[in-house]
This record gives C-alpha cells, sequence and structure tokens, in this order.
C-alpha cells in the first residue's frame, strides 16, 4: 500500500493503578524506553526503534483500561480531510490542541461506532531510535527486559463491529486482513493500514467497548522464548503463551501489567499488499485460528479485558 | 528476616479451604496450591473477575479500578481477590465471573 493517509498507530494511552509499578512493567521488563514525564504526571516511553517522541503514554487513574488509540497520519492537509470525512461519516469530532499531550501536535478525535476513543495527528516530535542515521548499527546498546521494538497494535472488543469495520475501511482507508465469521456474521476483523497483518482489530462481544490487548513486536521466536523466561523471572501474570496464532500467523505471549491490561509481545507477522487476498477462519475451527497449536478455546483469554 | 503468618482462608461457594501467607494475595495464595474457586483473570485488579464478598475476616487491600470496586462495594467487604492480603482467617463468596467470550 503506498502510504498517503493514516500511517501507523502512534501511540496508545494506558491508565493504570499505580504509575511507579506501571513504569517499572514497560520500561525495566518490557524495554520500552521511558522518554518524556509531563506536568499531569503522565509518563511517555516508546519500542527502541520507533523514531518519534514516544508510542506509549501512561496515566495514573482509579481504573484500568485504554483512554485511547492514535494513529499518524501523513501530513496536516490529510488530517484535516479524514476530520471532514468523519464528520460526513456521522462521527462527532473533537479537536485536541497541541501540547495536551507534550511532543504532539494538534489531535483529531473520535469515538468508534464500538465505543472506543481513537485519535489522528499529524505531527510529533522527532526523538530518534538511537542509532545514527549514517553507517548505522543494527541495534542499539544498552536495551533492557523484552527489548520491544515498537507499540505495534491494539484488539478491542465492541459491539458494534459491523460500524466500525465500516469507519476504518470506507473512511480511513484500512484494508480487512483476516476474519473470523460465523455465517454471513463477522466475529472478528483485522485491519491495516499498512502492509502487516494488522494495525488495529476489533471482536464482536455485546456491552461496552473494551481494551483486549496493547501489542508489542519482538524479532524473532527466540525473543517470544525469551520475554517468557523474563514473565517468569518477574513474576508477572502471564495469560497465555508461548504459542503461536492460526489468524496472522503471529508467534505470540499473552501477560498482564500490574493494573491488569493485557499486552502481548510477538513475532513473525504475515504481510499484506492491497491484493492481497482476505483470509477467512470460520466459528467452527475458531480454536485452532486463535490458538493454532492447542486448537482449544481459553475462558480468560477471551473473557478477560480492561475498559476503554 | 520479615515475619510472616499464615491464614486459613475458605471459599464457602465451594468449602474450598486453602492456606494463605500474609504476604500473598488472596488469590495468588489460592493459585500457588492448585486450589480451585475464585475466578483468575489479569490478577492487577484491573479486569474484575475475582471479585469476592469477604464475609468474616480482617484484610489490607490496594487500588482496585472503580470500574468493578465501587466505594460502596470496597467498604462492604467486596473486593477483588488478587488486591486483598489476609490479616486473619477470611470467609469469602466468589461474586465475580468469566464473561462469555464471543457473543451472536
Amino acid at each position: 500500500m503506498s502510504m498517503t493517509g493514516v500511517l501507523r498507530p502512534g501511540h496508545v494511552q494506558l491508565r493504570v493503578l499505580d504509575i511507579e509499578e506501571a513504569v517499572v512493567h514497560y520500561r525495566d521488563y518490557m524495554g520500552l524506553i521511558e522518554t518524556h514525564r509531563d506536568d499531569q504526571g503522565r509518563i511517555y516511553l516508546k519500542g527502541w526503534d520507533e523514531q518519534d517522541w514516544f508510542s506509549v503514554v501512561l496515566r495514573e487513574a482509579d481504573d484500568a483500561g485504554m483512554d485511547h488509540m492514535a494513529f499518524k497520519v501523513l501530513d496536516e492537509e490529510t488530517l484535516w480531510r479524514l476530520q471532514s470525512d468523519l464528520k460526513k461519516f456521522g462521527c462527532d469530532v473533537e479537536r485536541i490542541p497541541e501540547g495536551e499531550l507534550d511532543h504532539c501536535g494538534e489531535r483529531v478525535r473520535f469515538v468508534a461506532p464500538t465505543g472506543h476513543v481513537f485519535e489522528l495527528y499529524a505531527n510529533k516530535d522527532h526523538h530518534g531510535n538511537g542509532i545514527p542515521t549514517t553507517n548505522p548499527a543494527p541495534w542499539p546498546e544498552g536495551l533492557k527486559g523484552m527489548q520491544a521494538v515498537r507499540f505495534d497494535h491494539c484488539l478491542v472488543y465492541g459491539e458494534d463491529l459491523d460500524a466500525s469495520v465500516k469507519l476504518f475501511t470506507e473512511v480511513l482507508g484500512f484494508q480487512l486482513t483476516e476474519q473470523i465469521v460465523d455465517g454471513d456474521l463477522q466475529l472478528a476483523a483485522f485491519l491495516t493500514c499498512s502492509m502487516k497483518a494488522h494495525d488495529v482489530a476489533f471482536i464482536r462481544q455485546e456491552g461496552p467497548g473494551k481494551l483486549h490487548h496493547a501489542s508489542f513486536l519482538l524479532k524473532t521466536w527466540e525473543e517470544v522464548l525469551r520475554a517468557a523466561d523474563i514473565i517468569s523471572m518477574k513474576d508477572i501474570p502471564i495469560d497465555i503463551g508461548p504459542t503461536r496464532h492460526g489468524l496472522t500467523r503471529g508467534q505470540t505471549i499473552y501477560f498482564f501489567d500490574p493494573s491488569g491490561n493485557r499486552n502481548e509481545v510477538f513475532a513473525e507477522d504475515s504481510h499484506v499488499y492491497p491484493d492481497t487476498p482476505v483470509l477467512t477462519w470460520t466459528a467452527d475451527n475458531i480454536g485452532q485460528a486463535i490458538f493454532y497449536h492447542s486448537r482449544e478455546l481459553n475462558e480468560r483469554f477471551m473473557g478477560v479485558t480492561t475498559g476503554a | 528476616m520479615v515475619l510472616t503468618e499464615q491464614y486459613e482462608v475458605t471459599i464457602v461457594d465451594s468449602d474450598e479451604r486453602y492456606i494463605c501467607d500474609s504476604t500473598q494475595n488472596l488469590l495468588k495464595g489460592m493459585v500457588q496450591l492448585g486450589r480451585k474457586g475464585i475466578p483468575v483473570g489479569c490478577r492487577g485488579g484491573g479486569c474484575g473477575v475475582c471479585k469476592v464478598q469477604v464475609l468474616s475476616g480482617t484484610y489490607t487491600s490496594k487500588r482496585m479500578s472503580r470500574e468493578h470496586v465501587s466505594v460502596e462495594d470496597e467498604a462492604e467487604g467486596r473486593v477483588l481477590a488478587c488486591r486483598t492480603w489476609p490479616t486473619s482467617s477470611i470467609e469469602l463468596q466468589v461474586v465475580g465471573q468469566l464473561q462469555r467470550a464471543v457473543t451472536r
């Protein structure tokens, strides 16, 4: 896909119950790099290979969950065009001024039909990835923990799956890569704005919108196993894995941050071009779609979420 | 050396009993002994599935998502087992449950 509209997931702002416990998890255990603390007490972090100033914002609150997920768009012209398109689609759109998040330009906020707050922005300060742009080394020294490369995607639960999928594909230009269907009913939709297997994914579930997980990229299966070691060493609540998803072919492990937000680290996605066929998993084979090895649904993995 | 106490926890729904160390939360104490009865979710106070009603006994607790535990809940002993540490023997009833997975 030529990258002309929405470029990529830019950041996720997560609510945590104890911000100092949370930053130890994300910085020291997952290996994100702390880049800023603002005067509201929010902590900003990034994966080591991300160029922009931050991709995760932690905010202490009295409940856990996702405040919003934001996507970076190509430029300001694109931002205002998409704002107008979102309004035409029927979304309530709010403009969040530059500097509400330090190092981030003006944002366009909207609520998707599944109840999740998403944002678009065109500008964020450049931080760099710790490697020079001339004769670059393959990786920077001094990384910690799981050494997460980047914030990759979120998977969210919500009721009006059809309308959120319509919004992301028809207004924001996302492409459906994979889905789970039960007859004519779509149960899960994996969507990309790039060539990835997913930049955001939706699962149909009754009730208010929820966060299932925020996911971070690793480079290899070996690093997923090493993440599993760190999960045990640091007594991090594990959810499931290491295993493989049928959907997206991801090699994966899931665990929870100290406030109960689910995290994934994974490696080796599939990739798509605009002409790649949609991959479909059927509801009678949902176990294999989700956990390719065990082929069994896991009650906790399917049922446990935090708020949105 | 930190002194730890051991307390008996009774899940009245199933009459399951286990010994929980005072340094372990009620959920971890149960899981470590391979016992069952309280649903195990995020273990961080965020998802609400391990909500219990404490019927008797004393405890300390850490911050829990307001989405799942109201001020009134907290005052009346409805807490998340993963954020609750016993300071005496405890009797409790299970309130939380795992949600249904994918709905149609």
